[in-house]
């Protein structure tokens, strides 16, 4: 299979004006005969269901919350890049692009973030039109800071509480559609299927998760805004619900997964403190801007912290990268906790968490300039963690944030099957190896609000106006089958282990070898364990209560049943990738001083995988989209 | 490492709508106290389906307080008895040994129970819907600096903007009433000159709906405030009110 980014030639700052000029357009009377299925309601889904509809499209918009409002995007804390350079430090789209490939350690496509970088000033327009409340400065014009892996002041933020904020924009964008007729609107729903008709994507089939009734609906073109895969690790930042059911269906239907080996690992989250645990708290890096990250210089050091004295402290972000210190970008201070731990210097009860300590912040600043910066934090943490962080540093642990990889798109956000696209963090598409801080919000909200509703029309413009198979077509038949005998198959198998406790399994499986460091041997053998452990899956599980009701436990035996699948993928993509790049360190090729060594010669591409078949063992293809850098020179990334 | 605490639980179970509920009863005696509370739940769960028993179902998602899917009353009290805090981040730190603990799904006419502690909240999608956002089309936004915003107004904004949406305010209301919900988006938009424009047909619109949904008005109890996990003002009730008053007389 040849695959084609289908990114335009030319000048990267005239690709998308040229690609926008050049694109078929549906005339106006035309767009009501086109329906068009969005799944997922974050920034990508929101914001595209209400522009498409703005345009004229008939959407249908369909959600696994009881609300469009909860989706997982409303979580994140820090806030939306863009290269406004108002604060008239240096700022530039060039800049914004180049940090934002660089970050990802060379492995995305300069035509895409350089769209991305560009499209950033129009969306916190856009937000701000709508009444999202981004903090401002006493003059009344808009307030920015600095962010993780960033020289200059770009980040836009409403307190931290930035996503819920944007997320609420794009959900009341929404509902305004809905009561114009513009959005039917589906929440409580579930994709467990995506219907390919003649080759291109057709509709899909959901559960009604409150009657547990299968259903069939037709369109010209599926968008997925599904959102990203981090839940296969059991333990994460991600919300509960969130999965990759949709994607990975889609993936089994044909649509290529590209670089499922990407995870970002993000560095400064409250520990684990027992096997109940269910999830884990972020704890904004913003917070790295004032706290110093340290651990004490000697091993079994179990004095209280505030008694170890400086010299005695390994400030070991600072003393190893002097020029950005505690500001490094998130792999690199994740790799270097787990170094410092794995040393046996890592304190708390499990020796699995590092001190990020606000003393001498609070020394030099006062304890009110902290609380006002971040008062909601602190107590967010001493609410967890049962300790005062104003007196005594906050102990803190890497943890599964989000995943780069995801569906492979072309340019215009289309998968390789033709009327499937995928945005926001189900696809692949914008953060190579590893994503800078606010710069989620930013891809979700451009693939959202500019790009899907520009692209979709030069698709459906070819598609003739009124197609209709109808939903007794063989095609919605099949999948209908295929997905209620899986729901038959896992309520009859009956076993002995619950679901939780088989999910928390694969995810210690996962973490241990396909996390923050990797290896052959490890990978190889995690391959072994998820094989095995799905085998039991199938056969031990124990899924409680009926189809036809509401039944949470049987939404998450489906879920994990894909997540076995995805890890074994993610486990073999990993280790087809024999470089580190990013947040993917292969211990292998590593410099002495633990800084990953890229290989561009032969690993410069987008790892495509094609679903073949699971038969104990997954099938799968690998195909590759080779990376062409025109504009950016490549270069090791050092932040020293 | 802290000790185990026995918590005796008492929990609502319901097949579904239109069936009569019930409590049930479960002591557990492996509760820690960095536990969220809804990670006793899960732990409940895991031993209640071990046994062959039915799991108790209840709405949840991020656990961490942000995207309201959670809305326990417990012990009568919505979310739980810390301030500002929403039940999926109150830790069993806040109990002790051989405490008794009620939890129920919030009980208004508005949210039918779907199943156990769950319930239907699309009534508050259907308030938004009829006006809850600024009139803006993508793309058709002008500079974001080019309309200064007073900083205080901004930040004021932002305290109504928090809002959840978790239904706790309409569970501890003796009305049932979602003044606070519907009056924390209006005074949120209101806040701002680009949602002054549509400022009387929104209220009117809001409020309107919120009356056909099925919940009560307001009586000044300030329940709401007391439970919500945002710790939002009922001000913006007085401002909804004043607002939809104006409206009708001009």
């Amino acid at each position: 299979m040849k695959l084609d980014s289908k990114a335009p030639e030319g000048p990267l700052e005239e690709k998308w004006r040229k690609h926008k000029k050049e694109m078929k357009l549906v005339a106006p009377n035309n767009k009501r005969k086109y329906e068009v299925i969005v799944v997922g309601t974050g920034l990508a889904g929101g914001a595209a269901a209400a522009s498409m509809a703005e345009l004229g499209y008939n959407v249908k918009s369909f959600c696994i919350q009881d609300s469009a409002r909860r989706a997982h995007s409303i979580a994140a804390q820090g806030g939306i890049n863009a290269a406004k350079n108002y604060p008239n430090d240096g700022d530039s789209i060039w800049r914004l692009f180049y940090d934002t490939i660089k970050g990802g350690d060379y492995r995305s496509r300069e035509a895409n973030v350089y769209r991305l970088a560009e499209v950033a000033n129009e969306i916190i327009d856009q937000a701000v039109a709508q009444g999202v409340p981004f903090a401002r400065e006493y003059s009344g014009l808009l307030a920015n800071r600095s962010f993780g892996g960033a020289q200059v002041s770009r980040t836009f933020y409403a307190r931290g509480q930035t996503g819920q904020q944007l997320l609420l924009g794009a959900y009341q964008a929404m509902m305004r559609q809905v009561n114009e007729g513009g959005i039917e609107y589906h929440p409580r729903h579930e994709m467990l299927d995506v219907v390919i008709i003649d080759g291109q994507a057709r509709g899909i089939i959901t559960r009604d998760l409150v009657s547990g009734e299968l259903k069939r609906w037709e369109a010209d073109a599926v968008v997925l805004a599904t959102g990203g895969y981090g839940n296969v690790f059991y333990l994460s930042t991600n919300a509960k619900n969130s999965n990759v059911t949709a994607a990975w269906r889609a993936h089994k239907k044909g649509a290529l997964f590209a670089n499922p080996c990407y995870v970002q690992v993000h560095p400064t989250c409250i520990p684990v403190s027992g096997d109940y645990q269910s999830k884990l708290t972020l704890m904004s890096e913003s917070l790295r801007n004032d706290g110093r990250v340290w651990v004490p210089r000697k091993k079994g050091d179990d004095r209280h912290p505030n008694d170890i004295p400086d010299q005695e402290r390994f400030y070991y972000l600072e003393e190893k990268y002097p020029s950005f210190g505690n500001l490094v970008p998130r792999d690199v201070a994740s790799r270097n906790a787990k170094i410092v731990c794995d040393e046996g210097l890592g304190v708390g009860p499990t020796g699995l968490s590092v001190y990020l300590d606000f003393r001498d912040v609070i020394k030099r600043d006062g304890k009110d300039t902290v609380a006002a910066k971040y008062g909601n934090l602190f107590d967010m943490y001493e609410n967890i963690a049962g300790e005062n962080p104003y007196e005594q540093p906050m102990r803190i642990y890497p943890a599964v944030h989000y995943t780069m990889g995801g569906l492979w798109v072309d340019y215009n956000l289309m998968t390789n099957i033709p009327g499937l696209f995928a945005t926001g963090e189900a696809n692949f598409s914008d953060h190579g190896a590893n994503r800078l801080g606010a710069s989620a919000l930013m891809q979700g909200l451009s693939d959202g609000y500019f790009v899907l509703p520009a692209t979709i029309g030069n698709y459906l413009a070819d598609v003739k106006p009124g197609t209709r198979y109808g939903t007794d077509h063989n095609a919605f038949i099949e999948a209908e089958k295929g997905a209620q005998d899986q729901i038959d198959k896992l309520l009859n198998i009956n076993g002995k282990r619950t679901i939780v406790d088989f999910h928390r399994t694969l995810g210690k499986i996962v973490w241990d070898n396909i996390g923050i460091a990797r290896n052959k041997e490890d990978l190889e053998k995690a391959i072994k364990e998820i094989q095995e452990l799905r085998e039991e899956f199938w056969t031990n599980v124990y899924v409680p209560g009926e189809k036809n009701n509401y039944n949470k436990y049987l939404e998450f035996a489906g879920r994990v049943a894909d997540f076995f699948e995805l890890a074994e993928l993610m486990a073999k993509d990993a280790l087809e990738r024999e470089e580190s790049c990013g947040c993917h360190l292969r211990e292998e090729y590593q410099s002495e001083e633990g800084e990953a060594i890229r290989n561009d010669e032969d690993f410069s591409y987008v790892a495509a995988w094609e679903f073949k078949g699971v038969n104990g063992q997954l099938q799968e293809e690998l195909h590759k989209e080779n990376l062409e850098f025109e504009f950016v020179e490549l270069k090791q990334r050092s932040y020293k | 490492m802290s000790k185990d605490m026995t918590i005796h639980l008492k929990y609502w179970k319901q097949a579904g709508p239109d069936v009569p509920g019930h409590f049930e009863e479960y002591t557990l005696d492996t509760v820690n106290e960095h536990m969220s509370f809804l990670e006793m739940l899960d732990v409940l769960n895991e031993e209640l389906q071990l046994q062959g028993k039915e799991p108790v179902e209840f709405d949840y998602d991020c656990r961490e307080g942000i995207c309201g899917s959670c809305n326990l009353v417990i012990n009568g009290q919505a979310h739980g008895p810390k301030a500002e805090v929403a039940c999926c981040q109150l830790h069993m730190r806040n109990y002790k040994d051989g405490d008794k603990i009620t939890i129920e799904p919030p009980r208004a006419a508005a949210f039918p129970i779907i199943k156990d502690l769950v319930v239907d909240r699309s009534a508050f999608d259907r308030i938004i819907e009829v006006g809850g956002y600024v009139s803006v089309k993508t793309g058709s936004a002008q500079e974001a600096n080019a309309l200064p915003v007073e900083k205080e107004k901004s930040d004021e904004a932002f305290e109504y903007a928090a809002c959840i949406g978790c239904g706790a305010c309409v569970a501890a209301c003796p009305n049932a009433s979602a003044s606070l919900f519907t009056g924390a988006k209006l005074a949120h938009l209101n806040k701002f000159p680009q949602g002054e424009v549509e400022r009387s047909n929104r209220a009117v619109a809001m409020v309107d709906q919120m009356k056909e949904e099925g919940f009560g008005d307001c009586s000044n109890f300030a329940e709401c405030e007391a439970v919500c996990p945002k710790g939002i003002s009922i001000s913006a009730i007085a401002e909804m009110r004043r607002d939809y008053m104006k409206a009708l007389v001009s």
